[in-house]
């Protein structure tokens, strides 16, 4: 078994709202050095499979399908294997 | 006498403020103002209402960018001396993270959106804001909310209950506090809850949309009916 650990970032020419709204935040608060805040996607899971690259692709499949829009977000991933 | 002025502030992504004001104005006759979020004064308002909606999109968590917006500090400051804030809806999500009021507000147990109307249990009837309600203390209000999911740790949860500040629970139309009853996952099923001072009220449902009699229900008027005749007296 395998614990993934996948961050799914917007790609950096795409308005990314979420962090421009919470930037506005950091501005009220004071915190007026903060620039360029960008909210990305950390997602863990476990993967139950026997060797690291059927995992992987498993990994893969869930990504571009599911947790990512290949248009718009580029992903990565580690894997770790756990007892 | 002259008539309570009310504030009612105005967030980008705000959009009950224009029911609200209505309903201050039309039905209630009321001195009633907008205030945009980035003023700083109050404008001598007697009471301030954060209205529902979707602050600031509702990104990082709800309420939780619109409670820097510049006018919560003096909102804040209003409300340590006394003032009456009420939040509702989004307004309520905006008070817990800016901690006018104790604990968080987390997303509904369902997954659902919930828009419908519901009963509420007045517990507290002898708050500013619900002094008017009497008789049989359950209101029907509509609520309509992603995150009203109320939680606080047993500590908060014990002195809410201590100090009678759970002012209304989800209920069923006879008042029983069941879980069927229950909308959200909302602990201990609370709707609404009221500051240790009293003068800040923080709710899910919409008492502006039950406040007209031309939308068949009325029982929200009874909220603004109290805060009204609190001030006049």
């Amino acid at each position: 078994m395998f614990k993934a650990k996948v961050l799914i970032k917007r790609r950096k020419t795409i308005l990314d709202p979420q962090g421009k709204a919470v930037e506005i935040g950091a501005k009220h608060l004071g915190l007026i050095n903060i620039k360029n805040t960008r909210i990305d996607k950390y997602i863990e899971f476990n993967v139950d499979t026997k060797s690291k690259k059927a995992a992987e692709d498993e990994v893969n499949d869930y990504c571009k399908k599911l947790l990512a829009n290949p248009i718009m977000e580029d992903y990565e991933f580690t894997l770790e294997e756990v007892k | 006498m002259k008539s309570p002025k009310f504030g009612v502030v105005v967030f980008p992504g705000s959009n009950c403020d224009h029911d609200t004001y209505y309903v201050l104005k039309k039905i209630f006759d009321l001195d009633v103002i907008f205030l945009w979020h980035k003023q700083s004064s109050l404008e001598n308002c007697d009471v301030i209402i954060l209205p529902g909606g979707f602050s600031y999109g509702d990104y990082l968590r709800t309420g939780a960018i619109a409670r820097f917006s510049p006018i919560m500090n003096e909102v804040t400051r209003f409300a340590n001396k006394g003032g009456y804030v009420l939040g509702i809806c989004n307004g309520f999500q905006i008070l817990l993270e800016a901690g006018l009021l104790p604990g968080i507000m987390i997303r509904n147990e369902s997954l659902n959106f919930v828009c419908k109307d519901i009963y509420l249990k007045t517990e507290n009837n002898e708050t500013v804001f619900t002094q008017a309600i009497n008789g049989q203390n359950i209101l029907k209000v509509p609520i309509a909310h992603g995150e009203g999911n109320y939680f606080a740790d047993e500590n908060t949860l014990k002195e809410l209950e201590e100090n009678k500040q759970i002012v209304f629970r989800y209920s069923e139309r006879d008042g029983s506090v069941t879980n069927a009853a229950n909308p959200n996952g909302s602990i201990k099923n609370i709707a609404g809850i009221i500051n240790k001072s009293g003068n800040v009220l923080g709710m899910m449902p919409h008492p502006e949309r039950s406040s007209d009699s031309v939308l068949g229900k009325t029982d929200g008027s009874l909220i603004f009916k109290s805060l009204v005749n609190n001030i006049l007296n």
